[in-house]
């Protein structure tokens, strides 16, 4: 098939994207709006890990932590001074933390920027280590950004957070950078430098002998990962608008984890369908934790019944089909037209 | 500072240490054997407390039986996480068993909100832990010299059971090379079942030590402590079980001292730990004892 | 003539173990050099020495004059020295083309970001590595096999594939760790037609590993015989093949298997 068919059709999808937003934008509740951007947000997240885990092989938990530091820059800077004047209420802010403003799109760029500032810094040390090892540091990292968001009051506001954050996040702005991290991510996984990413994932001696330099790779795919998890983490503090400290636990990355591995470590079509899923079965699921009025019979809520189902099933996962929904491979428009022909044919 | 006090200090230590020395055990038994980071076992150690405070008010069981129970159901827990959610994936990537631990510790962790809510709850202690005791005029509390000794009694068990009995062979056979053991008939599956009954035994007793020190029982309790422990047996040396005393007990002065010395930085008490795993990680992986790899079990 | 490759007094020391002594070795522009001993004789730790695995305790590898004795594997590799391994190893999950263009990657002169935002340049680039890459896998024989996953190859496909893979990286001096392992004999004499036929159409120098003799005998211009990590014979294949030492290390080596 070639390249201008693609280009079409591509733009094809993007324009009934943009449609449909439209027509949700119009029709829908509010309620339901909140989950279509969730869904953005986390498919934006999903990709993202997958980037550093699920094509590159990097085992890392530091999502929350990434997350974190985007939340916080994006919110710190379309507050207005005024509003994070009477916010601080432990301690005042520092006057340039209070002074920092600027429109959203630079505020989640930067937020994003921030977090893989963070991410540069601790790959570089980090990124040396294999696996589980990797794993447990980067969670190690993820915790201390959080400990330290509860005691820089004069910053973070500490263990209260932000209030009030302006909820520029509708479903254009959650979209366009969800669409924006796809295409970059799809850009680079089909060059030759995302082939080498995946070669470092199956065998990182047989690609340093290929002349291919790993730690660089890696820690650019790390960067670019964080980079877009701080993004994830900018939306969602305008989005929901409020953050603390609380909300970046360990819960975070696990949610986000659950995502790449049931649609697919290495798959990028299976992590837009598995964050999609998962964010509709998790809000889904808040019913469930919510007592329950049948007719006069009110069953009481049960919490904690969410994450029982949740982590349940991403055992089963784990046990029955390791590879996911997807495995390693892609709904592409050349599987597509072969599944039509199949269908006519038959 | 007089001196009263900071005997006072290096006790709490001592106690804190000792704490995390039990679960750190359990870790680094497993990781020795299977190269896993078994992060349910925070949840096993929060199991423990919660399982006498049950024994004790549901059951009504005296104080020693609920404690005795406690441990045994715990263990069996242990067992079976190992058997349902580790065992199917022996020959599967080593990350796709320590996802199904993260599972596993999240699942726990939830049950155990349905199960007993999310309040924070009071934990029953004995009378005679609260009396205080008159040591060479200092005054202290029996419970921070209970928690040491049932320690250390608890450890000099499991030395014996690891190097004088013919399953604690199995085990260092194991942890050695697992497929020669296999070849050799050590029975694995057996003994790694006795590993994982064991360490959630000693995480169970860490655990109801834990909530008499501390006392209030809640569902997330273990994953802080879980993960200092872990820590601590990084920073022995992962696999080696002196290493995993030693790292406990050097963890948890520090914790307190520096608390004790450094009160600004209480705040920040919990990074510190995750500071230490990082550099220690990054200056020396196989930590204090690692390197000596005939201490590996 | 000039050496094109020059290893100097190597040694690799493990902990009180020394693999490879004071291994010295000069290879002239355009030969194909074999490295032979028994199992164990410090053979691929000597490869490993000169591609960047190893840090060798002592001694200097020289390149074209230029000394890069201990510099990472990819800069090696972008120095002008490819390898295969012994235990083939490709990039199971991906096709036999994208395992070529892995070993494009090191000549590549636009940057990862240029084809994420369509530079032209970038577009072009790549378009060039696929043909280059197809005309590589043409080169070894795979045309019809590029779309098909590395793992499923049959055996031999998957030595040449490695073959190509390092071909791709643009290399001077190639080094074969045991190339003709598994093959029956029909496939060791094609074997040796090919590895001829690169060394001519790539201009490359060769040094490789072998256990078949007759492939060593056949190909070979100069041979190094290994045994406990000391080089004890060096000469031509008619020279080795007299060398009571090499008959002595060889034969004890069987002794012993018949023992």
């Amino acid at each position: 098939m070639n390249r201008s068919l693609h280009i079409i059709l591509n733009c094809g999808v993007v324009g009934c994207l943009g449609i449909l937003l439209a027509l949700a934008e119009r029709f829908l509740d509010g309620y339901s709006i909140q989950i279509l951007n969730l869904v953005a947000i986390n498919i934006l997240l999903a990709l993202s890990l997958n980037l550093i885990y699920g094509f590159t092989g990097m085992f890392s938990l530091g999502h929350a932590g990434f997350m974190a530091i985007g939340a916080y820059v994006c919110a710190l800077l379309i507050l207005t001074p005024d509003q994070k004047a009477t916010l601080f209420l432990l301690e005042p802010a520092y006057p340039w933390i209070e002074a920092a403003h600027a429109p959203f799109l630079l505020a989640v760029a930067a937020g994003g920027l921030a977090a893989g500032a963070a991410a540069l810094l601790v790959g570089i040390p980090l990124l040396r280590l294999g696996d589980d090892y990797l794993g447990i540091a980067t969670l190690g990292f993820a915790e201390i950004v959080r400990v330290l968001a509860n005691n820089l009051p004069r910053i973070t506001n500490g263990a209260l957070g932000f209030k009030g954050i302006p909820a520029y996040a509708d479903l254009w702005w959650n979209y366009g950078w969800c669409l924006l991290g796809l295409l970059i991510v799809v850009r680079l996984l089909g060059s030759t430098t995302g082939q080498c990413l995946k070669a470092i994932r199956d065998d990182e001696i047989a690609a340093r002998a290929m002349g291919v330099d790993a730690f660089r790779l890696k820690l650019l795919s790390f960067t670019l990962g964080a980079f877009f998890a701080g993004v994830g983490g900018g939306l969602l503090a305008s989005l929901l608008t409020t953050i603390d400290p609380k909300m970046f636990l360990f819960t975070m990355t696990f949610n986000v984890l659950m995502m790449v591995v049931m649609g697919g470590l290495g798959s990028v079509t299976g992590s837009v369908i598995a964050g999609a899923a998962v964010t509709m079965i998790l809000e889904w699921l808040r019913f469930v934790e919510n007592p329950i009025t049948v007719g006069n019979l009110t069953l009481p809520g049960i919490p904690g019944m969410r994450m029982v189902v949740f982590s349940l099933l991403l055992i089963a996962v784990i046990l029955f089909r390791r590879e996911g929904l997807m495995g390693t491979r892609e709904i592409t428009w050349e599987r597509m037209a072969a599944w039509v022909r199949r269908g006519r044919t038959a | 500072m007089t001196i009263e006090i900071l005997l006072q200090h290096l006790l709490n230590g001592l106690t804190l240490g000792s704490l995390y020395a039990l679960i750190a055990i359990g870790y680094t038994m497993v990781y020795g054997i299977l190269r896993l980071i078994n992060f349910a076992h925070s949840e096993i150690f929060m199991l423990g407390a919660y399982f006498v405070f049950w024994g004790v008010t549901l059951f009504h069981l005296p104080w020693p039986l609920a404690l005795f129970g406690a441990v045994v159901a715990v263990a069996l827990v242990g067992v079976l996480v190992d058997r349902v959610a580790y065992r199917p994936l022996r020959d599967a990537p080593r990350i796709s068993a320590l996802i199904s631990a993260i599972g596993v510790s999240f699942f726990l962790q939830n049950v155990a909100i349905v199960l007993f809510k999310a309040i924070p709850r009071e934990v029953y202690r004995p009378q005679w832990l609260e009396d205080p005791l008159l040591v060479g005029g200092v005054r202290v509390l029996p419970l921070t010299l209970f928690v040491p000794i049932f320690s250390v009694l608890l450890m000099l068990g499991l030395v014996y059971v690891v190097y004088h009995t013919k399953p604690g062979l199995g085990m260092r056979a194991i942890s050695k090379d697992i497929e020669t053991s296999a070849l050799m008939g050590v029975p694995v599956n057996q003994v790694i079942a006795l590993t994982f009954g064991l360490g959630s035994a000693l995480a169970a007793a860490s655990g109801i030590m834990w909530a008499l020190r501390y006392p209030q029982l809640q569902p997330v309790m273990g994953v802080i402590p879980g993960f200092k422990a872990f820590i601590a047996a990084v920073f022995g040396g992962i696999g080696s079980i002196p290493g995993a005393v030693i790292g406990g007990v050097i963890l948890g002065f520090l914790e307190i001292l520096i608390v004790a010395f450094f009160p600004d930085l209480a705040g920040y008490r919990d990074a510190f730990a995750f500071v230490l795993l990082i550099v220690v990680l990054l200056v020396k992986p196989t930590g204090l004892l690692g390197a000596r790899s005939e201490e590996k079990v | 003539m000039k050496a094109l490759v020059e290893a100097r007094d190597l040694t690799m020391r493990f902990g009180g173990l020394v693999a490879v002594s004071e291994f010295s070795l000069a290879i002239p522009k355009g030969a194909i050099v074999g490295l032979i001993g028994p199992n164990g004789a410090g053979k691929t730790t000597c490869f490993n020495m000169i591609t960047g695995f190893y840090r060798p305790t002592s001694g200097q590898v020289v390149l074209d004059g230029q000394d890069i004795t201990g510099l990472p594997p990819h800069l090696v590799c972008r120095a002008g020295i490819a390898r295969t391994f012994q235990n083939i190893r490709l990039f199971g999950n991906a096709t036999a083309l994208e395992n070529v263009l892995v070993g494009m990657y090191v000549r590549q002169k636009t940057s990862w970001w240029q084809s994420v935002v369509f530079w032209p340049a970038a577009l072009r680039e790549q378009e060039t590595q696929r043909t280059r890459a197809m005309e590589l896998l043409a080169a070894v024989g795979l045309t019809d096999m590029a779309a098909e996953k590395a793992s499923s190859l049959p055996y031999g496909a998957q030595r040449r594939l490695e073959i190509a893979r390092a071909l791709a990286t643009g290399p001077r001096f190639l080094l074969l760790d045991e190339p003709a392992a598994g093959m029956n004999p029909q496939e060791s004499q094609e074997l040796m037609a090919f590895i001829r036929r690169i060394r001519d159409d790539f201009d490359l120098t060769i040094l490789l590993i072998e256990h078949d003799m007759k492939v060593v005998m056949g190909v070979c211009e100069h041979i190094a015989v290994l045994d406990y990590g000391v080089t004890i014979a060096e000469g031509s294949p008619a020279a080795i093949q007299a060398n009571p030492k090499v008959i002595e290390a060889y034969l004890g080596e069987e002794a012993l298997a018949h023992a």
